[in-house]
């Protein structure tokens, strides 16, 4: 009865196609030369470099982490190959100078790059291992002053943005992760949303992996200046391959006063197969900063992919009145392993934050949720909600919870609610004697379980991840 | 015509054999009550006919319009008009109540070939059924029997039911649990939905529901057997002397 459960959660990889092109790879390896290399490769003014080379010499004298709940061998950072781009014309001014094999690749995954096919209200940075091969509706943004653009561009273009900006919430210091991709990092969006402007369009940015034994190291950062609201998606994927992939990202958000940021992620990269072999490593440094009064930054993830998942999305609440959000569905299945929560840290009066956390494991699946919370000595009448849900379906999985609370004045509300339950027999069995399907029961019982943060998700995003959780559009959502 | 035929059922939970062969059979427009004491084998009973799978049918057989039931898994005996109310109906969290009726009922006419219905077609069709069990809309939008009283759990299953119009109705205790007043209301419902083409097997312990869906059979299930057959004098007599002279006389006999 059970396996029936798993096969449902246990849908095949379907983005695990290999792109055939030619790819400019730097070798295997990392010292002072590849950062130059990488560096020079992406024409970066001099500030860039020293910036890189700075994170470097940092990132050597640490070691890697292995506090978290998770068990994996060693990556070997020499292994890795930092840079890898499709050959392609230097300069690319449109569509058509786009190699066709990339845009059919777009097509394959749902992300059609040609403006008129795209779904209404999107527009999309494409990243194809290093570089960003495309970005749509740059123009239509950029009357309103909205500038969305790959992070390359950013550098050369808008250095003081940029300068200002980068690494103001994740410093190169932060943590072994952010050290190293503030070192290597290609390519990566950038948004920055001028004062009093709503972005009339969702921006969003979809990742792909496609070139073997390389790493990913993206960079995005957003901007919101006063008053501005902009929703921002996330999407990612890689072809199955048999040996692990270092994905190494760190995501940067700055709202001013009154401003509001709303990020959405669909985490699918490679898991690996039934027995663990494959997937992508995926240590993510995510991180904004209400900056601002009464500024609001909203993280929604559903995390589905990778053999490994480290990410803890957090919010700095500076501004007075600011609020932080995080919405967290995290399934693991097979040998997948997430631990993955978030961090609000409380530093201006009446702040707010809530957390709600959703953590299905199937399989031999572990799944740890791992927060932090904490309200600091001038937070006067912080609050903050956390509700930490799990779900196990079968016998080998595991849940984990881990909420940290650190709490320096005594007017803070804290709330905090967990439960732990289990796709019992007894639950398909009621179902399937109304007549539905156990596909269709454990369908129904997930979608309901994770109601509460698809319902966070824009309307395209909700449907493709209720679709990658084996269910069907017509789920229990809505 | 007949609807439910079983034969010599015997039947085993975690290799324990819970009923020793049991004989039914029921008619179209019948209502039979299956009375026993605790640990008699009357749930289990109840749960073979829907099919759950944690019991396992060792001897025996059971023939619903004359096909195999126990050769069909409990979606496909749902969708050809057989239908459990549950002794201990089970929450699902973030569906609503709406949702999961409509769900049920589109699992059916799919199987049937019909057209599913769409949620507003649906709440039409749906309307009636709620005054009947005496509830407003505002539990259409609840999650499937979460934070349900026991009362409330048990008017959910009879909702679905009175949704579902099933052939064959197998109630699991839903008197037990219930105040007098919701027990009436209960009751009242399904002894409503009585139809001539359809029939319903109430499994009981108490007399009292019998007072308000007056059973044209009543058997006394006993140690995994039925021990006695009548009619609805049959259930008036238990509720004076009680299982044992039963026991007693099952023993000697």
């Amino acid at each position: 009865m059970t396996s029936g459960i798993e096969a449902q959660v246990l849908q095949p990889y379907k983005y695990g196609f290999i792109t055939d092109i030619e790819a400019d790879v730097v070798p295997p390896g990392l010292d002072e030369n590849v950062i130059r290399l990488i560096s020079g490769k992406k024409h970066e003014p001099e500030w860039m470099l020293e910036w890189r080379l700075r994170a470097y010499r940092h990132w050597v004298t640490l070691t890697e982490p292995h506090w978290s709940n998770l068990h994996y061998g060693p990556i070997d950072y020499q292994a890795i190959s930092y840079y890898a781009a499709p050959k392609q014309k230097p300069k690319l001014t449109s569509l058509e100078q786009v190699d066709p094999k990339l845009l059919e690749t777009f097509d394959k995954l749902g992300i059609p790059l040609e403006e008129r096919k795209l779904l209404a209200g999107v527009a999309v940075d494409a990243v194809f291992d290093s570089v960003s091969v495309a970005t749509t509706f740059r123009e239509t943004l950029a009357k309103q002053g909205i500038i969305f653009c790959p992070m390359s561009d950013a550098i050369r273009d808008y250095p003081d943005l940029v300068r200002t900006y980068l690494g103001s919430v994740v410093p190169h210091t932060d943590n072994y992760f952010a050290a190293l991709n503030s070192a290597v990092f290609s390519d990566g969006s950038f948004a920055y949303i001028p004062k009093g402007v709503r972005c009339p369009l969702e921006l969003s940015t979809y990742f792909r992996i496609n070139a073997s034994a390389t790493g990913q190291f993206e960079r995005t950062l957003i901007v919101a200046d006063e008053g501005s609201y902009v929703s921002y998606l996330e999407g990612c994927s890689a072809p199955m391959r048999d040996e692990h992939q270092l994905h190494a990202a760190v995501v940067e958000l700055v709202a001013l006063d009154d401003a509001q940021i709303k990020y959405s992620t669909i985490q699918n990269w490679y898991p690996g197969d039934e027995a663990g072999r494959g997937g992508i490593y995926n240590f993510v440094t995510k991180r904004g900063k209400c900056a601002g009064r009464r500024s609001k930054i909203s993280w929604t993830q559903v995390e589905t992919g990778s053999a490994i998942t480290w990410k803890y999305p957090g919010c700095i609440l500076q501004g007075d009145e600011s609020m932080g959000e995080f919405y967290s569905v995290a399934v693991t299945n097979n040998r997948q392993q997430a631990d993955t929560g978030t961090k609000m840290i409380h530093l201006g009066r009446n702040t707010r934050s809530t957390i709600v956390s959703k953590g299905i494991s199937a399989g031999h699946g572990q799944n740890t949720y791992r927060g932090l919370v904490k309200i600091l000595k001038g937070a006067e009448h912080a609050r903050n909600y956390s509700q930490c849900d799990s779900m196990l379906i079968g016998h080998e999985c595991g849940a984990h919870t881990f909420p940290y609370i650190d709490v320096r004045n005594s007017t803070a509300i804290m709330e905090h609610e967990a439960s732990t339950s289990k796709i019992g027999e007894d639950q398909i069995f009621y179902c399937k004697q109304r007549g539905l399907s156990a596909e269709d029961a454990v369908s129904m019982i997930v979608n309901g379980f994770c109601k509460e943060v698809f319902k966070e998700l824009p309307m395209e995003f909700a449907v493709e991840a209720q679709r990658l959780l084996g269910i069907s559009l017509e789920g229990s959502v809505g | 015509m007949r609807l439910l035929e079983v034969r010599n059922l015997h039947a085993s939970v975690e290799g324990r054999e819970i009923l020793h062969g049991v004989d039914l059979d029921v008619n179209a427009g019948e209502v039979h009550a299956i009375m026993g004491p605790n640990g008699s084998g009357k749930s289990t009973f109840a749960q073979i006919l829907g099919g759950h799978p944690a019991y396992t049918v060792t001897q025996g057989s059971v023939a619903f319009r004359g096909h195999d039931l126990l050769a069909m898994s409990p979606e496909e005996r749902a969708r050809a008009g057989v239908f459990l109310a549950f002794q201990y109906p089970v929450a699902i969290r973030g569906v609503t109540n709406a949702y999961f009726l409509r769900a049920a009922v589109n699992a059916t006419r799919k199987s049937r070939g019909q057209e599913e219905l769409g949620p507003l077609e649906f709440m039409d069709a749906l309307e009636d059924k709620l005054k009947l069990i005496g509830w407003d809309a505002s539990y259409l939008s609840r999650p499937v029997n979460e934070g349900f009283s026991g009362g409330e759990k048990k008017r959910n299953e009879i909702l679905q039911l009175a949704v579902l119009e099933p052939t064959l109705a197998v109630l699991d205790e839903t008197d037990s649990g219930l105040d007098i007043d919701a027990l009436k209301t209960v009751a009242q419902t399904v002894d409503r939905l009585r139809r001539p083409e359809s029939a319903t097997v109430l499994v009981t312990h108490y007399y009292r529901i019998l007072t308000h869906i007056l059973p044209d059979y009543v058997h006394v299930l006993s140690g995994g057997r039925i021990v006695k057959s009548g009619t609805k004098e049959l259930a008036l007599e238990l509720e004076q002397r009680g299982y044992d002279w039963l026991r007693e006389e099952a023993a000697v006999g």
